[in-house]
């Protein structure tokens, strides 16, 4: 079940009150301060790092700070390659993050394997966790990240968060 | 001191062990015939004044015997020469004395042929994989091994998959007039 809810405010009619669903005002809670677990392996960790400088600054987004640990993230973007050594690591620490976690594949070896095809290298981190947005690249423009970051955004937005819940209760 | 001084006094020292030393391209290479004596003559080398060891490494020549070819890329701080020394080792064996006690930073490079090629070396203190974890049963650069891999299952440490080869690997052709000859294409690989 999908809802749409946007937050509808008109000042002259509404006054200094916002009328919502309480689905939509948690959404854009969520969605605006998604916390970034960066699982920097590689390459695209330095472009990830530039994501996060002052240039084009992550932080506008809401992913203000970059959560090393897993227990205190929202979304884990596994930026580089992900080798089979390192495989059983990273599903480990994905594992640890707390409901609702998200996955930005970063990168082509996070999508797929990239040009590694080879004895070593996972091909795609997809195959062992699972992956919400993918995003292109060798390695991806930081503007390709916040990209990625805005459709995880509209993603967030999407979510039934209510029914989600009341169906884990029962 | 230049790289051929060096060589020929380690010839001078050893006799017949030490081969004539080759050039090419300013690089001097002298074979050593027998792998087993490998740690004396690199301690030799050390005196002499070697005292910096660049890199081991190895080679397969798969179908031939001997089938590996250990190298050792040696150079001196103070005299500034590089020097590499060869040595053979057949497949049946694939064993050779260690020179950790020569060079400690040998350590890890014996480890890595170790892990790779299956080569085994006496006398170092902690031989085990370095790249690939422990349990794991091939030797991936050996050249019978495909590159895409093969399927291994270590429990709770590792597992490996075959990568999808999509009509083999991709790759350059090299000294293409443009870069639309150059491009990497799809390539059979022999065996």
């Amino acid at each position: 079940m999908r809802t749409a809810t946007e937050i509808g405010y008109n000042t002259k009619v509404e006054g200094d009150v916002v009328v919502t669903r309480l689905d939509a005002a948690l959404n854009w809670c969520r969605q605006n301060s998604l916390w970034p677990m960066p699982m920097g392996l590689a390459c695209c960790a330095i472009e990830l790092m530039a994501t996060g400088a002052s240039r084009f600054d992550i932080s506008r987004f809401g992913a203000e700070v970059m959560r090393f640990s897993p227990r205190q993230s929202d979304v884990m973007v596994v930026a580089g390659t992900v080798t089979y050594k390192m495989a059983t690591a990273v599903k480990r620490i994905y594992d640890q993050m707390a409901e609702p976690k998200y996955v930005i594949a970063m990168g082509a070896c996070a999508s797929t394997g990239g040009m590694y095809r080879s004895y070593a290298v996972l091909q795609g981190v997809d195959r062992i966790l699972p992956v919400d947005v993918y995003v292109a690249g060798c390695p991806p423009r930081p503007e390709a990240l916040l990209d990625a970051l805005i459709k995880l955004q509209k993603k967030v937005a999407r979510e039934p968060v209510l029914a989600t819940l009341k169906k884990a209760a029962a | 001191m230049t790289p051929q001084r060096l060589a020929e006094l380690l010839q001078s020292r050893y006799g017949a062990l030490v081969s004539a030393p080759t050039e090419f391209r300013g690089e001097v290479t002298v074979r050593v015939a027998d792998a087993e004596q490998m740690p004396e003559v690199c301690a030799y080398a050390k005196k002499l004044g070697c005292d910096f060891l660049l890199d081991i490494t190895s080679v397969d020549n798969y179908g031939e015997d001997p089938r590996w070819m250990i190298v050792y890329e040696l150079y001196g701080l103070e005299h500034r020469c590089h020097l590499r020394l060869k040595a053979d080792v057949s497949e049946a064996k694939s064993e050779l004395p260690s020179v950790t006690g020569v060079w400690r930073t040998a350590n890890w490079h014996e480890r890595e042929i170790y892990d790779l090629m299956g080569i085994r070396f006496r006398g170092h203190p902690d031989l085990r994989r370095i790249l690939m974890w422990e349990g794991y049963p091939h030797f991936p650069l050996r050249k019978d091994f495909p590159l895409a891999g093969k399927p291994t299952d270590v429990p709770d440490v590792a597992f490996t998959n075959a990568s999808p080869m999509e009509g083999g690997p991709f790759v350059t052709t090299p000294g293409g007039k443009d870069a639309i000859e150059r491009e990497p294409r799809a390539k059979e690989l022999e065996g």
